[in-house]
């Protein structure tokens, strides 16, 4: 009888495993209230590949959320996003490999995204991203 | 207590099934295939189509014209301004049908020009002397500028009558532009070589309407090709989080976006509860989860066996190329082809019957099937 009860847990389980998309979605509700504009650039320009729980595509598109490349390449991350992005990089022990091209985001736009990506999801940054710090950077 | 189990095992196996929501399974191809380099190193082979002397003219995204003849690429000087952001940039090129009488080669890009921040689709004619674009021809352009980076849509495909198709996505505001006849955006378009509107197209006589509006009701088809037997116009186009689809382009039909869509939000949220409604067309097919397909070719020769007939799509998402095999208009096998290959881009059938696919990073290579 217990067994049965575990099947049929594991069925459910299984079942909602379909919609388990839905779930990740509103944890961002605060950050996205704070980084509007940021977040306006995300869902235009980032998302499809990167994913609105920032998650990424396995072996595809590296994760934003938690990311060890995104905290701690602050630099290299705005280089990526204003002059896109070629070769192999490692982002939490896994390598990756899809370019990503330039956007053709301004200097404003690309602060504004990097502010919302690196308070989104699990991300915490309080050392905002400026428009002068954006600009500063060289290929 | 057995029968219970079995039950629920049945359950179980019916749950996992109705995860996968493609109407076929789509497995690696059991068919022994290669490539060949056939043009290395480009960036974003957006577009490629070949001349009467067998060179290539190459479309790079960022916007570069390449000629490629002899192993040799050269740049092509003289193009227009083009708005280079999130999908916009240098995009289609196809060649006159009488090309070789008249020199005409077309392409599409996203274009600064006009009022108003930001671009949309422009689809211009020129011709190509020593190198540099020369009696250029701006044939359309949407409206409104918009500095949304998404569904610039793009593809060009001349019929067998000579008519000039080409596609422009929503510009990411379904909101607005698929539905509106009034407004560029989510639409397939015709117009004669020369840019002037064809006296049958569908809303000539719709007040308001844009008159080279031969389609609507489109998100973002980046893929548009002409049948080689029944000469029809297929296109396909990008859904959002599922629902990409297959289409036959038929005049003044509405294709339902975003009012009937098999996809979500990226988010997950829905978009409509609707898939189907009358006075929009069902897609040919769909997929969930999306491909997101890019470029497209029919196998009309016989350098691939049993695959003549078929249907080839490149996936973005998923690099790999998409061997859909074709019944009476029906999608009924689906392969994967190249897998890892990286972001397929473009897909074109050259004079030599063989199929010649555009990977980002990459190049553009040569299909062969052994």
């Amino acid at each position: 009888m217990k067994l049965n009860g575990i099947i049929i847990l594991l069925c459910i389980a299984l079942l909602m495993s379909c919609n388990s998309e839905k779930k990740e979605t509103n944890s961002n509700a605060a950050a996205s209230k704070e980084f509007a504009s940021g977040k306006q650039i995300y869902d235009d320009f980032c998302i499809s590949c990167h994913m609105s729980n920032g998650k990424g595509v396995p072996s595809a598109f590296p994760p934003l959320d938690n990311s060890d490349y995104l905290k701690n390449k602050r630099t290299a991350s705005i280089r990526a996003i204003k002059y896109g992005l070629k070769g192999e990089i490692t982002v939490n022990g896994k390598t990756y490999n899809s370019a990503m091209a330039k956007q053709g985001l301004s200097n404003e736009e690309i602060a504004d995204v990097m502010n919302y990506i690196t308070n989104s999801w699990t991300n915490e940054n309080k050392l905002l991203i400026t428009v002068d710090e954006v600009s500063k950077v060289q290929p | 207590m057995k029968s219970k189990i079995s039950i629920c095992f049945s359950i179980l196996l019916l749950s996992l099934f109705s995860c996968a929501q493609n109407k076929n399974e789509v497995k690696k191809t059991t068919s022994k295939i290669s490539y060949e380099v056939v043009v290395s190193e480009l960036d974003n082979p957006w577009g490629f189509t070949f001349l009467p002397d067998n060179s290539m003219l190459i479309t790079e995204k960022e916007g570069k014209l390449i000629h490629f003849k002899n192993n040799t690429k050269t740049e092509i000087s003289g193009l227009p301004e083009i708005y280079v952001r999130g999908q916009g940039g240098l995009l289609d090129i196809a060649i006159h049908p009488n090309y070789k009488d008249n020199g005409w080669i077309y392409f599409s890009y996203a274009s600064p020009k006009g009022e108003g921040k930001g671009g949309n689709t422009a689809i211009m004619r020129a011709k190509i002397k020593e190198n540099t674009l020369i009696e250029k021809q701006v044939l359309y352009k949407a409206t409104p500028n918009t500095t949304k980076g998404q569904h610039f849509g793009s593809r060009i495909v001349f019929d067998t009558n000579g008519y000039l198709f080409f596609t422009i996505g929503e510009r990411g505001n379904r909101n607005s532009n698929p539905q509106d006849l009034t407004r560029d955006g989510g639409k397939v378009y015709r117009l004669h070589d020369d840019g002037t509107i064809p006296e049958d197209n569908p809303f000539v006589n719709t007040t308001g309407a844009k008159t080279a509006i031969y389609s609507y009701g489109h998100r973002n088809p980046q893929g548009m090709e002409l049948h080689p037997v029944t000469k029809a116009i297929w296109t396909h186009e990008h859904g959002p989080r599922g629902g990409d689809e297959i289409n036959i382009i038929k005049p003044g039909l509405n294709y339902g976006w975003p009012v009937i869509t098999y996809g979500k939000n990226y988010s997950g949220t829905t978009i409509t509860d609707e898939t189907a409604r009358e006075g929009m067309e069902q897609p040919l097919h769909y997929w969930v989860p999306s491909i997101a397909p890019s470029g497209m070719a029919f196998i009309a020769s016989d350098n691939y066996g049993n695959w003549k007939g078929n249907l080839l799509v490149g996936s973005l998402k998923f690099n790999y190329l998409h061997l859909c095999i074709l019944k009476d208009n029906t999608v009924i096998k689906e392969e994967r082809l190249l897998e890892n290959i990286g972001r397929v881009r473009s897909v074109e059938a050259g004079p030599d019957g063989y199929i010649y696919v555009g990977v980002e990073d990459l190049g553009i290579i040569k299909l062969k099937r052994d």
